[in-house]
């Protein structure tokens, strides 16, 4: 299990291949990359906050839930923090398994739980100024899920 | 005790954090007691319902009791992912 907070770029392909390399107790390996969206046109820059050491321990425990609800060989999850410019890598989520059942549900929940869990707020720079990142009801309403 | 604000409500007090020197015997108190400070923390906290608390780095609740806690954080609602 890997998880990095971190403010560099990181290539999610590159991860993907580092993920995965020299395994062969695994039939399958999910990933998920989350992608600073422009979605009226206007946006010049997603800036993220986040609570150093509240954020690894959070997402710590969110993928040690998910290896221990799911037979899992293996976790990683990338966030990033800081300026980032739209269509940057926000983070990214890889889990590998046996079969693809538990790699695709262990990923939807991860994803689902780093939404909402994972102390990181988005604030979105334009030309017409600043704007935090409202959270929505229907993240929340996900985890009931799970 | 530090007391830290992140998001808009660190924007809305103007700091990112303090020390807080309390009696608060919980997270509403100690709300309760910053509030009765000045305009820009009851500003910040008019609305709780739009707030989340973290009790030394683990999610917790408005109600829940400060005794032994270090750090209390508070921020609007997450948006991770």
């Amino acid at each position: 299990m890997t998880v990095r907070v971190q403010a560099e770029p990181f290539d999610a392909g590159a991860e993907l291949d580092a993920f995965a390399q020299g395994r062969t107790d695994i039939g399958a390996v999910v990933s998920f990359t989350g992608v600073v969206r422009d979605t009226k046109g206007d946006l010049q820059e997603m800036l993220i906050e986040h609570y150093p050491g509240m954020t690894e321990s959070a997402i710590s425990k969110i993928a040690t839930e998910a290896v221990q609800r799911w037979d899992l060989a293996d976790v990683l999850v990338i966030h990033r923090y800081g300026p980032l410019a739209p269509g940057a890598p926000i983070m990214m989520v890889a889990t590998a398994s046996a079969h693809r059942a538990a790699a695709f549900e262990a990923a939807d929940f991860l994803m689902d739980y780093l939404k909402s869990r994972a102390p990181f707020w988005k604030k979105e720079i334009t030309g017409d100024g600043a704007t935090w990142v409202a959270a929505k009801d229907a993240d929340e309403d996900a985890l009931k899920r799970w | 005790m530090n007391v830290i604000y992140f998001a808009w409500v660190r924007e809305r007090i103007g700091l990112p954090q303090e020390t807080v020197q309390t009696d608060a015997a919980t997270v509403n108190d100690l709300i309760a007691e910053l509030c009765a400070r000045e305009d820009r923390y009851a500003a910040a906290f008019a609305d709780t319902s739009a707030l989340r608390v973290a009790l030394d780095q683990e999610l917790s609740s408005f109600d829940a009791p400060l005794a032994g806690v270090r750090e209390v954080a508070f921020f609007p609602p997450m948006t991770g992912g």
